[in-house]
């Protein structure tokens, strides 16, 4: 089948598409987009955290034929050019990043907690990252990262 | 909340300062290309069968019905492996795609390319393998035994044995504290699952991207069963998203190239998680029998310990981790009389192999255990009991080998007792759950020290090669390094670019791609990368400033520093780009630290680490008595780096070593019934989430290694080995209970196990 959606702000057109794809494959196979991660593909895991119509989700967990004509904004979508989004380079000097796999799907988790909550207590930031594994860190300087984000954007309010 | 205490940073961006990843804003943005990104023209994807049997003989494979479906371009077994049929790490023991016999569930039979990995898939589902199912031998209590089944029929079924004898046997002691502990099954559970891209090429040969520890171990392993010669074997290392340990032994690297070559086309191979739980080896389970004898003031007369291990069907690193646990079975204490065995044993389970901690692990959670048994029957506190005991620089390990260096134990303990005891808790055990308002909540703390070896042991020649260039690019000096060294995660890229710079005065440094076309730097494993890869780094970074200085007659007192040739006084002698001028100059070096020696076979004894490495942890943790729910509130740890060459990347494997070790106290087993994993998906094996993990303190200490680069001693392992018996002791100090098992379950706190 084909697949139009528009993607990261531009619309795209995947053909011979399966049934059985997820939108996760087709970003990371079919669109060049292999920034959303796979590390479960059962949505325990949020590595490929994705936005759909503004809603972050599991794009494992999403067929791709589901994302047809809506609105999909993945971790690639969210710095321009050489310009970073706030979190990427909070993730970044915080030294949240080890392997990096569950990177992109706690970046998009974490932009989506922020816009929703911009000064998040420490048990809301537990509560909303709850779904993004990550087995490098520990965790504690994926807090720190998110602490420094939401400072930052508070300073810039 | 970190405290580093020793040396400050001198060089921008050099050793001792923590710069920007320099992989990190490709990850951040996505753009970072792990092993399972990769993508090629004509490319078609590979897929594997594995045998729903632990134990079976293989009667006939039928290839045809996965043959006839539409998009299929190859099917192998093993009689399509055109060189050595079987690999491994120490033995080449364990198939390529299973002949004759299958020794574990998940055991790979055959493979498949396809030009979608759904069919693929259905292809490998499609062949029809004909089996005789036989019993599986999955205890190994009674597979240690000699006359039993044997899972190999052309071997025993104990795959090592490593005894230790230090001092009198027979030795008695006033005090006598006795138990057997048991550790369950752990996976390395890394995130980014096995995967990469092989290429036929026009010579011949294969090239292969992959996420792996160990390129040239990887190689040669691959050679073998292509037969072809190395050089037509190239490897280059893809992104890797997590290791520990997991990465060691090969998954779908031969697989991966023989379809290439079949097919003539790129092959990818993507595990899903479900696979790659049986893709790749797992932790030692085992059982522990330990009896420690003491004076009535705690002070450690004997210990005798069994240790037997779970090697499951393969041999993988086995023996190695039988060594380690024989070696640091008694943990970081000084105890004149010592009798160890550590056995592995093949069975029918799952193979097992390297995670981080390797055989430390398991000995720590029973002697840690014992320790705070001897506390509380001799009536001390269990930080005091173990500051009485503490291994100290000049004393023997049970192995005669004298602890050199430095070996702050008693310090260690002092720093975690010295922390502010946390205040309440944010969550309450249950989490948001809301399974509690706080009525049968109870405090614990407890502690826990560990001891690991830095590098590869017992007389293996370790060693790493480093290729570093330095010339003009544009107008200015830059230097370019080149290992065949796994960057896994641990930062490895930004720590070898810190020591060029400090190095060389130059900060423009970039990391090349790491592959088998320089030599081998050894495996991202032991905790050992920073120390020998670093060390090699350092090493051919010398050879080159030494080129450099001989043109200015080789002057004493001079060195490089912000892209100058400065004397004594730090006054320019020269600027590296007159010096330099058109020419590049380039070193390849290979460094070694310093040797080790085999154990003796009888005796255990003899110098087989080269560093030792030590962690101390204090967990507390609030327990729902009611409902055997935990919630670990706080975790300090201490730990001796000798050197922070990059103090965040230092926190951050503290901080995540802790993490897989409050794993497997609480949450992580794969559950495997008669030789079947029943648990393989995150769904069910259960690693800790950011709600289970608590805020943790450290406490770096940076006591120089003379023998070492710059002093550092190995960061990797330490902190995963002690945190597990802490946040056990703190559970028993809140609840009362036994607990010899890890993971705790809530069954066994609240004592209704079945």
């Amino acid at each position: 089948m084909r697949v139009t959606c528009k993607i990261n702000g531009v619309e795209r057109t995947a053909d011979d598409v399966w049934e059985g794809e997820s939108l996760l494959y087709v970003l990371r196979e079919r669109l060049g987009l292999p920034g959303s991660k796979n590390a479960c593909e059962q949505g325990e895991c949020g590595s490929c955290t994705v936005y759909l119509d503004g809603l972050a989700v599991c794009a494992c967990l999403v067929a791709a034929g589901q994302a047809a004509g809506r609105d999909v904004v993945t971790v690639e979508g969210l710095s321009e050019g050489d310009d970073l989004d706030p979190v990427q380079s909070a993730f970044l000097r915080a030294g949240a990043v080890q392997c990096g796999f569950c990177t992109p799907g706690l970046i998009v988790s974490v932009h989506d907690l922020l816009a929703r909550t911009p000064e998040p207590s420490d048990p809301e930031i537990r509560e909303a990252l709850a779904g993004n594994l990550c087995r490098c860190t520990g965790y504690e300087k994926i807090m720190d990262a998110v602490r420094l984000a939401a400072a930052e954007a508070g300073e810039r309010r | 909340m970190t405290a580093h205490l020793g040396l400050a940073a001198k060089v921008e961006a050099g050793v001792g300062s923590s710069p920007a990843r320099p992989d990190g804003r490709l990850k951040v943005t996505g753009e970072f290309a792990f092993s399972s990104d990769l993508w090629a023209d004509q490319m078609v994807w590979g897929a594997t069968l594995r045998s729903p049997h632990p134990r079976a003989r293989i009667v006939g494979i039928d290839v045809g019905p996965a043959l006839a479906i539409a998009g299929v371009r190859a099917v192998l077994t093993h009689e399509d492996v055109p060189g050595r049929k079987v690999y491994g790490l120490e033995i080449a023991d364990q198939p390529v795609l299973a002949f004759d016999e299958i020794r574990y569930q998940g055991e790979a039979v055959a493979i498949v390319a396809a030009d979608h990995p759904e069919t693929a898939a259905r292809a490998a589902a499609a062949i029809r393998v004909e089996y005789e199912v036989l019993p599986p031998i999955t205890d190994p209590e009674a597979a240690v035994l000699p006359d039993g089944p044997r899972v190999h029929a052309d071997r025993p079924n104990l795959l090592r044995h490593v005894p230790i004898r230090r001092g009198d046997p027979d030795v008695s002691a006033p005090v006598v504290v006795s138990g057997v502990y048991d550790v369950g099954m752990q996976d390395q559970a890394f995130l980014g699952p096995e995967s990469g891209l092989a290429v036929p090429a026009d010579d011949g040969g294969v090239d292969l991207y992959v996420a792996t520890q160990w390129l040239h171990s990887d190689q040669g392993q691959v050679a073998e069963s292509l037969g072809l010669p190395p050089d037509k074997v190239r490897f280059t290392l893809a992104g890797v998203g997590g290791a520990f340990g997991g990465r060691e032994d090969l998954s779908m690297q031969i697989h991966a190239c023989l379809l290439a070559l079949r097919t003539g086309r790129p092959v990818k191979m993507v595990y899903g998680r479900e696979e790659s739980f049986f893709g790749h080896v797992h932790r030692h389970p085992a059982r522990l029998w330990y009896e420690h004898g003491a004076d009535e003031d705690g002070r450690l007369v004997y210990v005798k310990a069994r240790i037997l291990l779970d090697g499951g069907a393969y041999a993988s690193s086995s023996p190695a981790v039988a060594a380690n646990a024989a070696t640091l079975g008694i943990g970081p204490y000084d105890v004149p009389n010592v009798v160890m065995d550590a056995e592995v044993v093949y069975s029918n389970n799952p193979p097992c192999g390297a995670m981080r901690g390797f055989g430390a692990v398991q000995a720590c959670f029973a002697y840690e255990s014992q320790m705070d048994r001897l506390a509380e029957a001799v009536g001390v506190d269990p930080v005091e009991v173990r500051v009485r005991n503490a291994l100290k620089v000049g004393d023997l390990m049970p192995t005669g080998q004298v602890v050199e260096g430095a070996a702050p134990v008693a310090e260690l303990l002092r720093l975690v007792q010295g922390r502010p005891a946390p205040g309440p808790a944010d969550l309450l055990p249950g989490g948001t759950a809301n399974t509690t308002r706080g009525e049968g909540v109870v405090r614990g703390v407890g502690y826990g020290i560990g001891i690991k070896n830095v590098g590869f042991s017992e007389g293996f020649d370790d060693y790493s090669t480093a290729r570093v260039r330095l010339e003009l690019v544009g107008d200015r000096p830059a230097v370019l390094v080149h290992t065949a060294a796994a960057e896994v995660g641990q930062g490895l890229v930004t720590v070898l670019a810190q020591i060029a710079r400090t190095e060389l005065g130059v900060s423009q440094v970039t990391i090349a791609p790491a592959d088998t076309s320089v030599g081998s730097a050894g495996s991202s494993s032991a905790s050992r990368q920073t120390y020998v890869t670093g060390g090699a780094v350092k090493a051919a970074c010398e050879a080159v400033r030494e080129r450099l200085l001989a043109r200015l007659g080789g002057g004493q007192g001079l060195r490089l520093a912000d892209e100058r040739v400065v004397d004594a006084t730090g006054a320019q002698v020269a600027s590296l780009a007159d010096l330099l001028g058109g020419e590049a100059l380039e070193e390849t070096v290979e460094w070694r630290h310093k040797p080790t020696h085999p154990l003796h076979p009888e005796t255990g004894q003899g110098d087989a680490h080269v560093q030792y490495a030590f962690a101390a942890h204090r967990a507390t943790v609030d327990v729902d008595v009611e409902l055997g729910l935990v919630r670990v509130v706080e975790i300090a740890t201490a730990q001796d780096v000798g050197k922070a060459v990059n103090p965040k990347a230092v926190e951050g494997q503290i901080q995540g070593g802790t993490a897989q070790g409050l794993g497997l106290a609480l949450l992580e087993e794969i559950q495997v019934v008669d030789g079947v994993v029943r648990n393989p998906s995150f769904t069910d094996y259960l690693i800790p989430t950011i709600m289970d993990m608590p805020p943790m303190s450290l406490d770096i200490l940076e006591l120089a290694d003379p023998d070492a680069p710059y002093g550092l001693r190995g960061v990797g392992e330490p902190p995963t080995i002690s945190s597990t018996p802490a946040v056990v002791a703190a559970i028993r100090a809140a609840t009362g209970t036994a607990l010899t098992r890890v993971p705790v379950r809530p069954e066994h706190i609240t004592g209704t196990a079945c």
